[in-house]
Parts: C-alpha cells; sequence; structure tokens
C-alpha cells in the first residue's frame, strides 16, 4: 500500500435516493486495501451517517477520505446552514428532519451519535450560515 | 441457517437473491424501520425485519452487511430497492407475517450458539 491513499467525492443534495454511493464506494476501497470487517464496517456507518447528513440539511457537499499507515481521516464538508447548538444536535433522537425525510426512515437523531459511537474521533466545527466540517478518525490498529 | 431456509421457515417470498446470497449464514435477528437506528445496530449477518421499502434500505443493508432483508407484513418493495438488491446481489425476502411473528419464527431456526 502507498504511503496514503486520498479519496474525493462530490455528494449531490436532495438525493436521497443516490445517497450512501459514496460509503459504498469508500467501504469497497477500504475492503481492497485489506482492512479489517469491523474497521471498514465502522467507517462505512460513519461515512453514511454524515453523507446524508448533507443530502438531508446542506444541499450535498464535499468528502475527503484520507488513508495513512495509522488512520483512516474522512472530513465531510458541506455550506449548508450551519448547526446552531452541537450539543443539542450531538442527543440521541434530536432531528430537525422534515417530515418528507422522516418517511424516508432517516431523521431518527441518530447519525451524530453513531458517528460518535464508531468513529475513534469526531470534530464538527460549524456556524450558523457558514457551513459545516465534520472530521472522523479511526485508527488502524497495528497488524 | 441459510437465508434460503429462512425463507421457507417463514414461508417468505424470495424476491431476489442469487444461489450465494441465499446461501449466507443468518446469525441473528433484527428488526427496525429507522435507518439510522438500523445503522447503529444491527449485526452484520442477521435477518433485517423491516417495513421500510425504499432504495435506502439497500444502501443500510448493504453498509451494516446484515445476512438479508426481510419485508414483513406484506410490504413490497420500490421498484429502486428492487433494482439496487438485484444489482448489489443482497437478498430480499417478502412475507405477510407481522413483523414479531417473523423474529419469533427466525429465533426459532437459530440454535443458541449461532445468536448474535
Amino acid at each position: 500500500m502507498s504511503d496514503v491513499v486520498k479519496l474525493h467525492y462530490d455528494v449531490d443534495g436532495d438525493n436521497f435516493m443516490a445517497a450512501g454511493e459514496a460509503s459504498s464506494t469508500v467501504k469497497n476501497v477500504l475492503k481492497r486495501l485489506g482492512f479489517g470487517e469491523d474497521l471498514v464496517r465502522r467507517a462505512a456507518i460513519c461515512l453514511y451517517e454524515g453523507e446524508i447528513n448533507m443530502v438531508i440539511h446542506a444541499n450535498g457537499g464535499t468528502i475527503d477520505v484520507s488513508v495513512s499507515p495509522q488512520t483512516i481521516e474522512m472530513v465531510l464538508q458541506d455550506q449548508g446552514g450551519g448547526i446552531p447548538d452541537i450539543e443539542q444536535a450531538m442527543q440521541e433522537g434530536f432531528s430537525t428532519a422534515s417530515d418528507r425525510v422522516r418517511d424516508l426512515g432517516f431523521g431518527a437523531g441518530m447519525g451524530l451519535p453513531n458517528m460518535r459511537r464508531y468513529a475513534d474521533s469526531l470534530e464538527i466545527s460549524s456556524e450558523p450560515g457558514q457551513g459545516t466540517r465534520v472530521t472522523m478518525t479511526l485508527n488502524i490498529a497495528p497488524a | 441457517m441459510t437465508v434460503a431456509e429462512l425463507a421457507a421457515r417463514l414461508n417468505a417470498k424470495v424476491l431476489c437473491g442469487t444461489e450465494t446470497a441465499l446461501e449466507r449464514a443468518v446469525r441473528g435477528v433484527y428488526a427496525g424501520d429507522l435507518l439510522s437506528w438500523v445503522m447503529g445496530r444491527a449485526g452484520a449477518g442477521a435477518a433485517w425485519v423491516t417495513i421500510m421499502s425504499n432504495m435506502n434500505v439497500a444502501a443500510v443493508a448493504l453498509l451494516t452487511e446484515v445476512a438479508c432483508v426481510v419485508l414483513s407484513e406484506g410490504v413490497a418493495p420500490d421498484e429502486a430497492l428492487l433494482a439496487r438488491a438485484v444489482r448489489e446481489d443482497l437478498a430480499l425476502l417478502s412475507t405477510p407475517l407481522p413483523t414479531y411473528d417473523v423474529c419469533w419464527r427466525t429465533r426459532e431456526g437459530l440454535t443458541d450458539a449461532a445468536v448474535l
């Protein structure tokens, strides 16, 4: 494996039917790189939740994944409305999703909690009107 | 228990799934319709029982690596879900049984050692 593998994806806003494509692709890449099932599954779950959040709340955004020998780092950047109260948004069950989105099975208020649960570190920076940047890191256990 | 054996046990219709998909081992059962909840909790290898029928079900099933999706209560999949399941070779079953009965019958088919 080369030192760092970098992947970039653009996520369409409001396209719920295609949502998850970036996560699926990244998952397959990580599998091919030979990472363990648990790590790959955790990374895929984190990325899917982030991807869905950008589709639901921010009219899309970008995903950058860097895989180094030590970590998988996933950075999601959007130009959406931002998160006014991050602490509140982190609470299980808290959601601002619309009824239409809820009808599709989203909006359970578990997205950010799932990301916190499955990533080794989660950093969110957001200003109202300035978009949101989410950085998730998973540590690669030494073989 | 394989997915094919589960389908027989539930008397469920196999909507799609090649022989490979139907030979996957079922190691547990998980019921839920809120996708992020399922995303965080369903175990790899579980039979996921749901009444959600849109294409995002396929995405969640593939990312969580459940053994199959069982649409309960007579729910039919959207065309987009069926197409994606065919494309990804995800076994999709459908049954008129209520969710509770699907879980009960699935659990009865699992040996204790196999349960997640």
